[in-house]
């Protein structure tokens, strides 16, 4: 235990001294947070909207009340036709419209399904997206509360009110909070699987490798005295992070706080394993930072979902996209932190992550190696 | 005799530590100068400034006929280097590391063309042309390596312990190699810690505690310390040293 | 039972060969040295024994163990000195010697005995990290490190390369004491000057040993009468006499140039214009003929 404590003590050294590095590695994440905050627009009070309803039963009025009496939105006019909508959007007069379809009570008592399409002018990608959300959640919990008013016979089958989102203007919908996510994802696995590689690297490169391997120790006391720094280093970022969301930004957690943080130790987990797993196959630093940009970093910016939404990639980037682990990552916080589901619905996502961390460890423990590769 | 380097109380400071300490000696035209020092005597510090790369805190120097301080572009052009750590680029081929350091001293295609045929000629390594500088042995990357150093003709050479970690025979063909172009008029700077090889020098200092403690003939200083060879000398003047550093 | 003992080693890297057949013998308390220029095999021979590398045939015994199947006991047994004396740059002086104790689970108070001579003089720099320390200094600090645990087989790769002259004295005067507490000691370097202080030595060329023994015995065995040069001009007569086909070899040494000649007849013609005195050859005279006739 001394010999590991002592190791330990040893590694935070290491980074404690390298002022510049620990400076960028807890600042960074900061920083990126608090800037897509202000990129951010939070002014989303009193925005104009409009209704077209062909239907006009008492569900479609119930909602269209609620919305109107929100404090985001304002019902400005009713639409009258399908072609009023091109028209509202065009003189800027609206943000956001509302079309409900036809005989919409009737079918959502008889059939269970009724569609409401949610139109929104996404010049703004963001505001956009914020109000999708709202309207969205509006009509969800009026469905909620009505679930009785579903004919007995269709209500072993799950169906409801479908909201059809339309964006437009910008139909991918870059939305900044989907940031928060991301750069969660992003510094993670920076800290995790960069630092660690790139730690594990340079003693090989300084020649001390060489003298630990050729002393008792034992490889994994060498690998968990690696990894623990950096475990803590990455605690505290998601702690920056969540903290300034929630703060600053005013993003706030709506799932379940403890599954959230849960769902990113196994992440930090998988990102360590990955760290070791690479510092397993090349022998120097800058080998090791590379594989940690361009084979880790570029696919989870591009194929994470964080820039590109994954729904509009061609099929083969699709498959590829399962691959980061940064991908299951961002969902799972963002269904967490912005949609706000239940834990049952991240199920996919921890098991994912599980097996890639339980997969990577056990490589890179054995592909450890007690001696020097040729 | 033209004086290829001189200088007048050359002092470099870092703070409070005074890693070069007001030297002055000069150089001959054709002369083999050997630059000798403990580590931390003073001596990287005191070549990186006449290499131009370093500004003297006081004092001056002239190398090649251009002063230290205020013209390192012309020392640059009228100077090689050669040092133990940067010798050639390993994945370029030999006639490809000839080219660029011809071109990065401004010589002509037809010159370096034929300049590259008699530095292989002479070297014996026609074969080698194209050949990866990585996979040439030591001992040749060292040859090779020293050629491209003067390779622009420059009136001084400096060599940084250019033979560090060769054999006994590769070494003095490396003399040899020294010698000659010495005989073709380029003065030679150089650094080693073997001190047999101080012997091959026609004069040589040694630094201690940034000063420069003695200069003489390997002769003259044997002579003077009463010793057999250069490394009594060394010995007895470096043990002298009483930098905390040592 | 010998502290080391190496039978045929082969090693080969894709084509090339990185050893050949290496075999020795190292007592305990022996200096015994490895002599050779760079990319002649020695870090590859190092990491063999260190149990680092996996030779390609041929065994190994390290204190009795065997370096492939107890691995385990030979790295608790061994000190491990590799090239460029590796240290943290960015730990002091005392922390890297704490670190490096309690790697090898004891304590700089348990074993100071044996590494105070050194350690002493470093001593005063204890707090200064390692980085900034001169390259004589770093030396004592790294063998400081390998010796905490007390090894019975120390290994020193290059230990002082790149080091001046003085600082390598005084690190073979370290060595001669550590022999003395029955410490064995494989050491590998390319200064011929150095060779004196060991027991032993083998000369090691393109991964081939040319020699084993005693470096007095080299020396007594050396099969050519050698003759110096005195000379101001010794560049000119080294051409001229590399011109002579009598000359077996010339080469310059120090202040003088060492020759050998084919057949002794030959020396008369020579004995005109140039004095030839009969000397005693130098082991770096025996290296240089091994070598030649290797090749």
């Amino acid at each position: 235990m001394k010999q590991f404590l002592s190791f330990v003590k040893k590694e935070f050294y290491h980074i404690l001294r390298d002022r510049r590095t620990i400076l960028i590695l807890l600042v960074m994440p900061a920083i990126q947070i608090i800037l897509f905050g202000f990129a951010i627009s939070t002014e989303v009070k009193n925005t104009p909207i409009a209704v077209f309803d062909p239907s006009k039963d008492d569900a479609t009025r119930q909602i269209t009340e609620r919305i109107a009496a929100n404090d985001y939105f304002t019902l400005v006019s009713e639409l009258h036709s399908l072609d009023d909508i091109e028209k509202a959007f065009h003189t800027g007069a609206v943000k956001l419209i509302i079309v409900f379809s036809e005989k919409f009570l009737n079918n959502f008592m008889h059939t269970g399904e009724a569609t409401v399409q949610i139109i929104a002018d996404a010049t703004d990608p963001n505001q956009a997206s914020t109000f999708v959300n709202y309207v969205s959640n509006i009509i969800n919990a009026w469905e909620m509360e009505n679930a009785a008013l579903v004919t007995q016979s269709q209500n072993n089958v799950q169906f409801g009110i479908v909201p059809e989102i339309k964006m437009l203007h910008n139909p991918q919908m870059k939305g900044a909070y989907n940031f928060v996510p991301g750069v969660m994802g992003l510094v993670l696995l920076l800290i995790c699987a960069m630092m660690t590689s790139v730690s594990i690297v340079r003693e090989k490169e300084l020649g001390t490798m060489e003298i630990l391997l050729v002393s008792p120790v034992k490889p994994l006391y060498i690998i968990m005295a690696k990894i623990t720094p950096y475990f803590v280093l990455s605690i505290i970022n998601l702690t920056t992070i969540l903290l300034l969301s929630i703060f600053v930004i005013g993003l706030p957690v709506a799932g379940n706080l403890f599954i959230l943080i849960l769902l990113s130790l196994i992440f930090i987990l998988v990102g360590l394993s990955l760290g070791l797993f690479i510092s397993t196959l090349v022998k120097t630093q800058v080998a090791a930072m590379l594989i940690s940009v361009v084979v880790m970093m570029m696919p989870t910016m591009l194929l994470s979902g964080m820039i590109f939404p994954i729904e509009s990639m061609p099929d083969i980037l699709q498959w590829i996209s399962a691959v980061p682990p940064n991908r299951w990552y961002i969902e799972g916080v963002a269904k967490l932190m912005i949609q706000g589901v239940e834990a049952k619905y991240v199920i996919k996502e921890f098991i994912i992550l599980s097996f890639m961390a339980i997969v990577l460890l056990t490589v890179s423990l054995k592909k450890f190696n007690i001696r020097i590769n040729r | 005799m033209e004086k290829v380097i001189s200088t007048n109380k050359l002092t470099k400071k870092f703070g409070n530590f005074i890693a070069v300490d007001s030297i002055e000696f000069e150089v001959e035209k054709g002369e083999i100068f050997g630059f000798l020092g403990a580590n931390g005597a003073g001596k990287t510090t005191a070549m990186r400034m006449l290499c131009g790369l370093s500004r003297p805190t006081s004092g001056s120097g002239m190398v090649a006929g251009f002063d230290i301080a205020s013209q390192q572009e012309d020392i640059k052009k009228n100077i090689g280097y050669m040092s133990q750590k940067f010798a050639l680029y390993d994945d370029l081929k030999v006639w490809e590391n000839l080219r660029l350091f011809g071109g990065i001293y401004g010589m002509k295609k037809k010159e370096i063309e034929d300049k590259t045929a008699q530095i292989l000629q002479e070297l014996g390594f026609e074969k080698e042309r194209n050949t990866l500088a990585k996979l040439l042995p030591l001992g040749w990357k060292q040859k090779l390596a020293f050629s491209v150093s003067i390779f622009h003709e420059p009136k001084i050479v400096f060599l940084d312990e250019p033979t560090g970690g060769v054999d006994p025979v590769t070494r003095r063909r490396f003399w040899e190699l020294i010698y000659r172009a010495v005989q073709r008029g380029i003065t030679v700077f150089v650094t080693t810690h073997y001190m047999d090889e101080a012997e091959y020098c026609n004069r040589v200092s040694i630094m201690v505690d940034g000063k420069i403690e003695v200069l003489d003939t390997p002769k003259n200083l044997k002579a003077a310390f009463n010793a057999a060879n250069m490394d009594d000398v060394f010995q007895q003047l470096a043990r002298k040293a009483t930098r905390i550093n040592n | 039972m010998k502290a080391i003992q190496v039978n045929n080693i082969c090693l080969n890297y894709g084509k090339l060969a990185i050893l050949k057949e290496i075999s020795f013998e190292v007592e305990r308390g022996e200096i015994f040295g490895l002599i050779g220029a760079d990319g002649a095999g020695k870090t590859s021979l190092f990491r063999i024994l260190t149990t680092l590398l996996l030779a390609d045939s041929g065994s190994a015994m390290v204190e009795g163990f065997d370096v492939v199947c107890d691995y385990k006991q030979i790295r608790k047994h061994v000190g491990y000195m590799p090239e460029r004396f590796s240290l943290y740059q960015d730990l002091t002086v005392e922390e890297n010697l704490n670190f490096f104790a309690s790697v090898f689970n004891t304590s700089v108070k348990e074993n100071y005995y044996l590494i105070e001579d050194i350690y002493r003089q470093i001593e005063p720099f204890k707090n200064r990290r390692a980085g900034q320390l001169s390259g004589g200094m770093k030396q004592k600090l790294a063998l400081s490190c390998a010796l905490i645990h007390k090894p019975s087989v120390l290994f020193l790769d290059e230990p002082t390369t790149g080091v001046d002259p003085v600082s390598r004295k005084e690190f073979w005067g370290m060595l001669k004491k550590l022999k003395q507490q029955g410490i064995a000691i494989l050491v590998s370097t390319p200064y011929m000057d150095e060779v004196s202080m060991c027991d032993r030595i083998a000369f090691i060329q393109r991964g081939k040993i040319l020699t084993v023994n005693m470096p007095q015995k080299i020396i007594a065995d050396f099969p050519h009468k050698i003759y110096s040069v005195e000379s101001n001009n010794s560049y000119e007569i080294l051409k001229q006499l590399r011109r002579n086909s009598a000359v077996r070899s010339v080469f310059s040494f120090g202040d003088t140039l060492h020759v050998i000649f084919n057949s002794k007849s030959e020396i008369q013609n020579e004995k005109n214009n140039i004095q030839f005195k009969e000397i005693s050859p130098t082991v770096e005279d025996c290296f240089m003929i091994l070598m030649e006739e290797s090749n």
